[in-house]
């Protein structure tokens, strides 16, 4: 059994390097659940769980019921079990990030060594403090014998050393960070799963936006805004460029009834750092410049910041801007998306628009890019299958038999 | 093709004679013809017209006049006059890997620059030259950072100085006999100190506070600018900074300005009630950062401000990243007409979540 040297590093929750048993299990294995789910029922307890829905919803990603259907999903016509070591290198800016990366290596059946950004945010604290908890109990034994969730300052030595014995790595952080996690020497067998920097857009109806009832477009209204702003606009899934399907009239009218319903809603949510606006009005300006025939729609405030295109460039994803800044076309034969889109397209959001449809559009035209179609409000739902991976059968392996 | 405007009758008002109905009305003049120049003459900044979608013919107020963000100079070339007429390009001060403004200058719009600033200055030191001691190192001028807004500072004010001579050794220590014999041979008469604000509370006033030891410049009208925020840092205020300059200098006349490198020339300078003037070629308008709509007097903002120097870029209303207030409009009791403001710093900036930044970022 391999074994690790101890290195200058701050140990979380789990066990320390030089314990640390990499003893594999099969996918969805009893005792990885029970601590999944232990965790789950932990966070959920929490008094101060409402002030965090990222933590409440990974929390509810790991209860039993939903962990149980995708251990179906898996199927078992095949004997899997965890390719060995997993090393998670999670972004410093999202919080439970490295959460759902742990729970993807551990229900893959890996030992994994995590490393949490130093500088994320309380929590991430919430989140670790629990999992130290259970791993301290004995019930949890095998699985703290197998994992290390830990921290540590920016050091290439480390990273490289803990690349040297992974088995499977799981690399967030965009393209700069993988191309330089990619320069480390790993095993021969080891398996990377890099999550490049990514592009999302999302397709609006417009006579389904023009027939909601107040109700839906309510709904509407607080799934995009979930999927935009609580990432800054900045996760890989946060749509950047609303496709609009009707006629010019309906749109028109469309996009009123839609803003308006964003607008009543971003008002309930109290105001962004002021360097936003001036963040966004720069972008405005810069967009000006390098996209030919950019129209700037006014707005009732800073809150949001639109533009106009008659016909998209190519290279429009290259033009994403943050914290609420949105390009709008109208694409009703979708010949603009087929034009557009490349390997960096990740997630289209839909509203009154048949997702799977969508999905075959992609494969039928053979897009090169677009890994998920789902419905507005659903962008930042991370799961077992994420941009274009199923990610526990890339971190196990088959044992197979003839 | 309409001409450059022409401003120079408007050297003829005393730098704060205009009060705000006759101000007004010349500045938005002055800036309708500015914008329609430079949308004729620079393509990005037509670009940027373009997509904003107003209608330049008929701006009726000062307030309506598009701006741009200062941020774009460091990011693009923004030019208003043929190459081959830039004989000068200034930058911003940055640190090392940080990216600059640049601003292109032609003869006219530089020598505009000057004219105004002498104007300004004249008010400050009277018609002649004073003696002058440049509270930085020599070196500030070297290795091409000669037009760095450090340097060009220095030199853009050394017009105004006789016996230009600097206060800082290269290792940035107190050039002791250098201050010795210059104040020996400057006996009599006003003397003039400029520096930046943070090299004068870290290079000047540290050291003196340390070694109990002072200097007799009581004598002496202290111009500075270059901000506050490493200050603000070390919770130092305009205050505390005009204090330690009493007791270590005896200087009584400490006098502050706000300007930048995209506005060259058109300063606000701080009146005996230590209040930011704008000069009639100059003004400034505070803006709600929720929706850029113009702020009450007295309410917080980012700072826009309007300059009527910019000829060879595209600098006439620029967007900035500090945040203001306006004091009052031609009632300081200092009796110069004319806007007065704050400035409280630089606009925070904020932490942005989202997994496209790396876990690998230096913080």
């Amino acid at each position: 059994m391999k074994h690790i040297a101890d290195l200058p590093v701050r140990v979380i929750a789990g066990c320390s390097l030089a314990d640390l048993r990499p003893k594999a299990l099969p996918p969805y294995a009893p005792e990885a659940v029970a601590f999944l789910t232990a965790w789950s029922k932990q966070l959920l307890a929490r008094p101060d769980i409402r002030a965090y829905p990222d933590v409440a919803s990974f929390a509810y990603w790991c209860r039993p019921a939903n962990l149980a259907r995708l251990h179906r999903e898996l199927g078992c016509q095949q004997l899997r079990m965890g390719r060995g070591v997993a090393l998670h290198i999670a972004p410093a800016n999202v919080p439970v990030n490295f959460a759902y990366s742990f729970a993807f290596g551990l229900l893959a059946g890996n030992a994994n060594i995590v490393r949490v950004s130093e500088s994320l945010p309380a929590q991430a604290d919430i989140v670790c403090a629990e999992a130290n908890d259970l791993l301290s109990q004995a019930d949890h034994g095998r699985i703290a014998s197998m994992n290390t969730l830990l921290s540590y300052p920016r050091n290439d030595d480390i990273t490289q050393r803990l690349s040297a014995v992974a088995d499977v790595r799981l690399l967030w952080g965009g393209d700069q960070t993988i191309e330089h996690l990619r320069r480390m020497p790993v095993s021969p067998r080891c398996v990377d799963i890099a999550f490049a920097d990514r592009y999302s857009l999302c397709l609006l109806s417009a006579p389904a936006v023009l027939m909601a009832e107040s109700k839906a477009l309510q709904a509407l209204a607080v799934g995009f805004y979930n999927d935009v702003f609580l990432l800054d606009q900045n996760a890989c899934s946060s749509p950047h460029l609303i496709l609009w399907q009707g006629t010019v009239q309906e749109v028109e009218a469309a996009q009123v009834r839609f803003w308006n319903a964003m607008q009543a809603l971003l008002h309930t949510k109290g105001q962004s750092p002021g360097i936003h606006a001036v963040d966004k009005y720069t972008h405005l300006c810069r967009t000006a410049i390098q996209v030919k025939g950019a129209k700037a729609t006014p707005t009732a405030d800073n809150r949001v910041f639109r533009v106009a295109l008659d016909e998209l460039p190519e290279n429009i994803a290259e033009h994403r801007g943050r914290f609420g800044f949105f390009f709008e076309t109208i694409d009703n034969d979708l010949a603009q998306l087929r034009r557009i889109v490349n390997t960096r397209y990740q997630t289209l959001t839909c509203f009154g628009v048949d997702a799977h449809v969508l999905a075959e559009i992609v494969v039928s035209h053979g897009l090169a890019g677009i890994d998920r179609v789902v419905p507005v409000g659903k962008a930042l739902d991370i799961g077992v299958i994420w941009d274009g991976y199923d990610l526990i059968r890339n971190m196990s392996r088959i044992v197979a038999t003839q | 093709m309409m001409p450059a405007p022409n401003f120079l009758p408007w050297l003829e008002y005393g730098p704060y004679g205009l009060d705000a109905t006759r101000k007004r009305q010349l500045m938005l003049q002055a800036m309708r013809e500015l914008t329609q120049w430079h949308t004729q003459q620079c393509t990005e900044y037509r670009r940027v017209m373009q997509a904003l979608q107003l209608d330049l013919a008929s701006l009726e107020n000062l307030e309506d006049v598009p701006y741009l963000p200062v941020r774009l100079f460091k990011e693009f070339e923004l030019v208003s006059v043929p190459r081959d007429d830039v004989f000068k390009t200034m930058t911003s001060s940055g640190t090392s890997g940080q990216q600059v403004s640049k601003i292109f200058l032609d003869k006219a719009t530089a020598s505009l620059q000057t004219k105004v600033l002498s104007r300004l200055m004249t008010g400050l030191l009277g018609k002649k030259r004073v003696p002058m001691l440049v509270i930085d190192s020599r070196s500030a001028l070297k290795d091409r950072l000669a037009f760095s807004a450090r340097g060009a500072g220095i030199l853009g004010f050394s017009m105004f100085g006789l016996d230009v001579t600097y206060a800082l050794e290269d290792a940035m220590q107190l050039d002791i006999p250098a201050l010795e014999s210059f104040v020996a041979r400057h006996t009599e008469g006003p003397i003039f100190l400029f520096g930046f604000t943070f090299m004068i509370w870290q290079y000047l006033l540290q050291p003196l506070l340390k070694s109990g030891s002072r200097l007799p410049l009581d004598r002496g009208i202290l111009l500075h600018g270059g901000g506050w925020k490493k200050l603000q840092d070390q919770a130092v205020g305009n205050d505390r900074f005009k204090q330690a300059l009493h007791d270590v200098a005896g200087l009584s006349r400490v006098v502050n300005y706000y300007g930048m490198v995209e506005q060259t020339g058109s300063l606000y300078m701080e009146c005996e009630h230590g209040h930011l003037h704008a000069p009639v070629f100059s003004d400034v308008i505070v803006r709600r950062l929720e929706d850029f709509e113009v702020a009450a007097h007295g309410e917080e903002g980012v700072i826009e401000v309007l300059s009527m120097l910019p000829r060879s870029y595209p600098g006439h209303a620029l967007l900035t990243e500090d945040r203001g207030t306006i004091l009052g409009e031609d009632d300081c009791p200092c009796g110069r007409l004319g806007k007065y403001f704050h400035v409280h710093g630089r606009l925070a900036q904020a932490e942005v979540r989202g997994c496209s930044d790396t876990h690998e970022t230096h913080r």
